[in-house]
């Protein structure tokens, strides 16, 4: 009994390990494009995140000439003077309506006379609401004016022998006590994801393999002339389906640890918790899922009758990682005893944990494993009775 | 030996064999010939024991094939219809496998793929993935895939079908070989000639039902003096 199902894995290893289909997906998809992608990602997010706050902005202002100063203050804080930009407030609208401009200014023709006299002196900033890439630019260009208004303000009441602090009654201070790692758990939620998906996709092509894919070469009736038992040889499928998961797991958490590396976590005040003993720890959390993707692919596989429709089918399969990501999301959901019977949701809340240096309950990881294995076996069962069946050679 | 008796087999309204016996002795080849869809597949797919039969029973060497499937399937080589191979594997390693399967161990299993690939005039494409062979080349690197466990009875499901002259001859050398060293060897076939120039016993299927079955002389003593073709229309058309 054991001997015909590690020859039909170790067989199993071995050709599909020559099948470039199989490999791109273990050892390019999982392990290389993955990282690749959320590096990228969490790059362009950081980036934008940054950016903006230092860089130049050209800002049209029309009647510059009545507020040098604070054209000046505008400068020095990354907003420049447009040069042979809209001279009228009509020309400003129709550029920035027109999106030539994320922002304009205008300032009042009366504005030098009554900034002497202290009165209201008044400017216009012309936005287009409904475009949202300008949010920021003209959220940014309140801002300075902001500053600039209380600047001369608390300039205004000292001159006059006032503490400036009696026009704010409420001083507001935030204290954020979350840890670095923590923070940086919003970005590496992800993570579980992208691992869920790399095992998945390391175990695919086997999963096809055991039944359509042996089905449609016309392989499949003269296996099951051997004097070999059916579940054995779905057995040595799964088995060899479950290393190439592992093998995929295993690169891919190799790919993070590598990809992590350039990725500026630091600049959002993060650090990325992802050293060797957290990989080797996620690999082991990880792990009992395998049994239960390749015995899931594997059922699913054996309904279809192609190859064709076995792909399509297992696309649909792929997507379970993302249901637990989704509702942890959404609902916010906390680790807790009943949410580890939950396959890829348990791993999902146990890795971020990990994840977020938070101590690991043991007896957590022990009850995922647990179902995750006994639902793996039960749906394996599931596939045997399937791989029984007179209508397997179609 | 194989005795096939009163076998019935429907799948839902449709009827694919119906009360079929008949028997294969060793030393003989025994052709079953028939029309498309008569129920030849079906009836070699229950003797090597994919297909479960609705009644009746069938022995392979005295080992009943529906309570001792595996026993039987050891009794067996098969050569099912199509005859796929793995493509990534080399000629050599597709043999292998089945030894394996069927718990031959090295070296022997090394010196039995040896010496069915020198017998098969195989030595050409041994190491060469099977990616891209021909169908001759597929069927013959089947044929030794089911004879590597040296079993002593040998089924075929349309053996010649897509092969080209050379390779049908061939194949008729080899299966007059195995006979002559008293493999009990059935096979399937919808051409008459090939039927008549291979079998030494003939047994006619249409419709699921046997409607003449004999030796080929016999079955020209009951038909008089007419071609196998002609008594496979009148039999066929008389059913």
């Amino acid at each position: 009994m054991r001997t015909p199902i590690l020859v039909v894995c170790r067989k199993e290893v071995v050709e599909n390990a020559r099948d470039r289909r199989t490999l791109l997906s273990t050892l390019f998809f999982g392990p290389l494009f993955a990282p690749a992608l959320f590096a990228v990602l969490i790059n362009v997010m950081l980036s934008q995140a940054l950016s903006g706050m230092d860089e130049t902005v050209e800002l049209p202002i029309i009647g510059a000439g009545h507020a040098p100063n604070l054209v000046e203050f505008l400068t020095r804080h990354g907003l420049e003077a447009a040069d042979g930009g809209p001279t009228t407030i009509e020309d400003a609208r129709a550029a920035v309506a027109r999106g030539q401009y994320d922002v304009a200014l205008a300032v009042d023709p009366g504005y030098a006379l009554a900034f002497r006299n202290s009165d209201d002196a008044r400017v216009t900033l012309i936005v287009d609401r409904s475009e949202t890439r300008a949010t920021a630019t003209s959220q940014r260009v309140r801002f300075v004016l902001d500053a600039y208004a209380n600047q001369i303000g608390m300039l205004r009441l000292q001159a006059r022998g006032l503490n400036p602090t009696v026009l704010r009654a409420v001083t507001i201070d935030e204290l954020d006590v979350s840890s670095a790692a923590a923070r940086s758990v919003l970005l590496l939620g992800m993570l579980t994801y992208f691992l869920l998906l790399a095992t998945l996709a390391g175990g695919f092509y086997l999963a096809i393999d055991a039944t359509a894919g042996e089905r449609e070469r016309g392989s499949l009736e003269p296996l099951l002339t051997v004097p070999v038992g059916r579940s054995s040889l779905l057995l040595g499928k799964m088995a060899a389906t479950i290393c190439y998961m592992l093998l995929s797991l295993a690169l891919t958490l190799i790919g993070f640890r590598v990809a992590l590396a350039f990725v500026p976590l630091e600049g959002l005040g993060m650090r990325a918790n992802f050293d060797a003993a957290v990989a080797v720890k996620t690999f082991l959390l990880l792990a009992p899922f395998t049994p239960l993707g390749a015995a899931l692919m594997t059922l699913v596989a054996s309904f279809t009758r192609s190859y064709k429709e076995a792909q399509t089918y297992l696309t649909l399969v792929l997507l379970i990682p993302t249901l637990p990501l989704l509702l942890a999301s959404l609902l916010n959901v906390e680790p807790d005893m009943s949410l580890m019977w939950i396959p890829s949701l348990s791993q999902h809340l146990l890795v971020t944990a990990l994840l977020k240096a938070e101590p690991l309950s043991w007896s957590y990881a022990a009850v995922s494993a647990t179902a995750s294995i006994v639902l793996g076996a039960a749906l394996a069962m599931l596939a045997i009775r399937f791989y029984d069946r007179e209508a397997l050679l179609g | 030996m194989i005795e096939v008796s009163g076998l019935s087999k429907r799948f839902g309204s449709v009827v694919a064999l119906d009360d079929i016996s008949f028997s294969a002795s060793d030393g003989r080849i025994t052709g079953l010939l028939g029309p498309n869809g008569a129920g030849k597949s079906t009836c070699l797919r229950i003797l090597y024991t994919v297909l479960k039969p609705d009644a009746g029973s069938a022995t392979i060497n005295d080992v009943d094939v529906v309570a001792h499937p595996l026993r039987a399937r050891r009794e067996l080589g098969v050569l099912p219809h199509g005859a796929g191979l793995y493509p990534q594997l080399t000629t050599r390693e597709n043999i292998a496998y089945f030894g394996r399967l069927h718990g031959i161990k090295e070296p022997a299993l090394s010196a039995r793929v040896a010496e069915l690939i020198a017998r098969l005039e195989l030595e050409e494409i041994a190491d060469r993935r099977a990616k891209g062979f021909s169908q001759g080349q597929r069927t013959k690197v089947a044929l030794a895939r089911a004879l590597v466990h040296a079993p002593n009875t040998l089924l075929l499901d349309e053996p010649t079908n897509g092969l080209d002259v050379m390779s049908t001859l061939s194949l008729r050398n080899w299966l007059g070989e195995l006979r002559d060293r008293g493999q009990c060897i059935v096979l399937s076939s919808h051409i008459m000639q090939e039927v008549a120039a291979l079998c030494d016993d003939i047994v006619i299927v249409a419709h699921g039902r046997i409607v003449a079955h004999g030796t080929a002389e016999a079955l020209r003593a009951r038909f008089g003096n007419k071609s196998l073709e002609e008594i496979f229309v009148e039999t066929v058309a008389g059913s």
